[in-house]
């Protein structure tokens, strides 16, 4: 099972940019202790939201052949609570990517509204920490990535065929 | 494009006061990056980005912090040494650092003294004038 906080991409630009889609619902049970009687998603929760959003535009960049992991996160600002029954937006932009590393910007929206912004480093681990060892398997996007493609799926498809069109 | 030595330094000032959340203040010539201002490797990274961005130049990772890529590479380090080999490549790399201190004891945690904001503002000033 992965951890997964994104439902579905709605574009896909590779390199570039990414937007995906939180539906936010009271069946995720740590809202009701989050708080009682005031259900909020938890800020860290969208940090990683905005990271899977973010690493997987990173990891599509190079095919996936690297280990991308959140680093660094440059900037978190929150400026509204999301709450159950809340739609959100994640759009990642690409700022730099290098061998060893990139860095994203992104902001969160709900119904146009800006909820967050939320700036991140990730480092391609094998390129960066020589001398450690890590399991060769791609834990990140390796055989357990089935989720990441579904995810994929379609919006990838969809800018082919435009590419094709 | 012609920029004052202040200049540049402002700037440098402004990226990692963004990259490291520090003070302006705390930001001098002599400071050193890992030591005085805390910065980490992904910092290094962080701060490369953020220097092509604000002067709109392309910077070589190794070419700005030489010794900061020597740590990654396996036989160039050996329990937190430079091994003799690590070193011949640092005075290669590092032409106009005195290392003489360095040497005696080339412990890794020690080579965050020989990144300093001046190292800094002297390769963007070259940089530029190239």
């Amino acid at each position: 099972m992965r951890w997964i906080w994104i439902d579905k991409f709605k574009e896909f630009e590779s390199g570039k940019r990414a937007v995906a889609i939180k539906n936010v619902t009271l069946a995720e049970e740590h809202l009701h202790d989050h708080f009682p009687g005031f259900p909020v998603m938890p800020e860290c929760l969208m940090i990683e939201a905005m990271a899977q959003t973010a690493g997987i535009l990173v990891g599509e960049a190079k095919k996936f052949q690297e280990k991308v992991i959140l680093a660094k996160i440059k900037k978190a600002v929150f400026l509204d609570f999301v709450k159950p029954g809340d739609s959100i937006e994640l759009e990642a932009n690409m700022d730099s990517i290098a061998p060893e590393a990139a860095s994203t910007s992104g902001k969160i929206t709900r119904e146009g509204k800006l909820v967050a912004e939320i700036d991140l480093m990730f480092s391609h681990i094998d390129q960066n920490l020589a001398g450690v060892e890590f399991p060769e398997d791609n834990f990140v996007f390796g055989s357990d990535t089935s989720v990441f493609e579904t995810l994929l799926r379609d919006v990838l498809s969809k800018s082919k065929n435009t590419e094709v069109n | 494009m012609a920029m004052s030595r202040d200049d540049i330094f402002a700037q440098v000032q402004e990226v990692l006061v963004d990259a490291l959340a520090v003070d302006d203040d705390e930001v001098s010539l002599e400071s050193t990056l890992m030591g005085d201002l805390g910065a980490e490797s992904i910092d290094f990274l962080d701060i490369v980005f953020r220097l092509e961005k604000a002067f709109g130049i392309k910077i070589p990772r190794e070419e700005l912090f030489p010794a900061e890529s020597l740590m990654n590479e396996a036989d160039l380090v050996h329990n937190g040494k430079l091994t003799d080999k690590g070193l011949t490549m640092l005075r290669e790399k590092m032409p106009h650092t005195d290392l003489t201190n360095f040497e005696k004891d080339p412990d890794i945690n020690k080579m965050a003294d020989l990144f300093t904001v001046n190292a800094i503002v002297n390769y963007i000033e070259n940089k530029l004038n190239a």
